[in-house]
């Protein structure tokens, strides 16, 4: 009971200014590479180094970059490069680096009713589902990837909205959330590679369409703008950055495996 | 199905491992939903008692209201507390935004009409019994209110574990405002959410069980309390 009561006493008794400790900083970040386990790899390795403690804010891209236009976070590590670009160039971000890579993937149930298993065009794909009649699930969230998978539709020439309730199954919810109710209906879904290679409720989903330029996935970094923004901690988030796409940071990347499977390849450039 | 098993097996090893991020999460679950009830304990008992025992016009209308917000959704109350606290919201400058104290405010914001609204329902009943008694005590409203409180006490524990349940079960509100942070802002509800996206479903699941037996434990810690007290009262 003592121990409940002073627990409530601390809760109450917390004001702001207790939380805001200096060495700490907020990532706004997108899912992937929070749910594939890469930050608990990475930030440990960080934080022996520096002392800084990083908190990660996982949220879709779309709304990550959102909070981070809210001073609501010292960096933003998000993977859709047009979005990004924008951030920087309405002043919310000091600058935007490519840190590192992956692929997309469309996954698909073992019975393949669209017959698209093994293609590597993915355009073509999406074409033969779309005249199939075969579900596909999109995140319509405006993620990055959701905004991938927009493009890809405009690169094949198909709105897909005109299916929108019946084939094109809008679930409006995260990566995970959407590959769970995608698999529960037996639809294809776009996903990155990280994610899908670290889910743990695949069934009988493999990959079906890997491999085109147009899969491509680039993630980027960006210290938020502090003249935009006073509250962010400018040198620690910077401190954050640099290291990302240092020598070290950029090793530590590449270490970052699941079942002997790298998820992520780093590309930042030279120094 | 298999999966629900295996749930079953995962939650006992987890508690029996003692994991200490477990105990963490559980920690944090448990320091923000009872603050939160509490506080909305603070806020609605003397609200309800109010409304319970005063005659306004447009009382009515409070009442309707009232009951309306025990069903606030908690996305919108995350939503709203979340603009009110982001950085540049009219509160940014405090830097509550992602911590503890934020998800303390959403979900007292949640459960205080809860508290409220009940409370009322059953202070108003108890007051319709001892109306003639308080009348001829000549009582002013400040002395009814303290006595129906206290005369309601055990009834009312049960509003404040309707509201706690509310509270530790609702993942919307904590997810937006705490942002579901390692260490920092992760509860049960949130780190079920992360587990069923990560497709560890009998993790999450695990979890969820954790999470049933704590409330459970919650509940039978106040009904013990309850039950010694009924028991001195009558020695």
């Amino acid at each position: 009971m003592k121990h409940t009561l002073s627990g409530l006493a601390l809760a109450l008794g917390l004001a702001g200014g207790a939380w805001a400790q200096d060495q700490s900083i907020l990532v706004q970040s997108t899912t992937s590479t929070a749910n594939s386990g890469l930050y608990d790899y990475l930030l440990p390795i960080f934080t022996a180094e520096t002392g800084i403690t990083v908190n990660v804010v996982a949220v879709g891209t779309g709304q990550a970059i959102k909070n981070a236009e809210n001073c609501d976070g010292d960096v933003l590590l998000v993977h859709a490069k047009p979005a990004e670009e924008k951030f920087v160039a309405a002043g919310f971000g000091t600058i935007r680096t490519d840190l590192m890579y992956n692929d997309f993937v469309v996954v698909g149930p073992a019975a393949d009713p669209a017959g698209v298993a093994g293609m590597t065009d993915v355009e073509a794909a999406l074409d033969k589902i779309a005249k199939s009649g075969a579900p596909f699930a999109s995140r319509g969230d405006d993620s990055g990837t959701h905004k991938k998978e927009v493009s890809l539709w405009n690169a094949a020439g198909i709105d897909p909205k005109t299916g929108s309730g019946d084939w094109y199954r809008e679930t409006g919810s995260g990566m995970g959330a959407t590959l769970n109710a995608g698999i529960g209906m037996g639809a294809y879904v776009l996903t990155d590679r990280a994610t899908w290679i670290s889910f743990g409720n695949k069934q009988d989903y493999t990959v079906q369409v890997q491999g085109d330029e147009d899969l491509f996935n680039q993630y980027g970094v960006i210290p938020v703008n502090p003249a935009k923004c006073p509250s962010v901690k400018a040198e620690a988030a910077q401190t954050f950055a640099d290291w990302l796409v240092s020598g070290a940071g950029q090793a530590a990347i590449a270490g970052f495996a699941i079942d002997g499977q790298q998820l992520f390849f780093p590309n930042a450039p030279k120094m | 199905m298999q999966n629900i098993a295996e749930a079953f097996s995962l939650a006992f090893a987890l508690v029996l491992s003692g994991d200490a991020d477990l105990f963490e999460i559980v920690a944090l679950s448990l320091q923000v939903s009872l603050t939160a009830t509490l506080l909305s304990c603070l806020i609605g008992l003397p609200l309800g008692a109010l409304v319970a025992i005063a005659r306004f016009p447009g009382r009515g209308a409070v009442l309707v209201v009232m009951n309306a917000l025990m069903g606030l959704p908690p996305v919108v109350v995350g939503l709203l507390v979340y603009l009110h606290l982001s950085r540049s919201g009219p509160l940014g400058f405090l830097g509550l935004l992602y911590t503890p104290t934020a998800m303390i405010i959403a979900q007292t914001i949640l459960i205080a009409p809860i508290v409220a609204a009940l409370s009322r329902q059953v202070l108003e009943d108890l007051h319709g019994e001892y109306a003639e008694q308080f009348r001829s005590f000549c009582l002013t409203r400040r002395q009814i209110v303290r006595a129906l409180l206290w005369d309601g006490r055990y009834s009312l524990l049960t509003v404040g574990l309707a509201g706690f349940g509310r509270a530790v079960a609702e993942v919307g509100a904590v997810m937006i405002v705490g942002g579901n942070i390692d260490h920092l802002t992760r509860v049960m509800t949130t780190a079920i959410a992360l587990e069923t996206s990560r497709g560890e479903l009998a993790l999450a699941l695990a979890l969820g069980i954790v999470l049933l037996v704590i409330a459970l434990g919650v509940n039978a810690g106040v009904q013990a309390l309850r039950m010694s007290a009924v028991r001195q009262a009558y020695v």
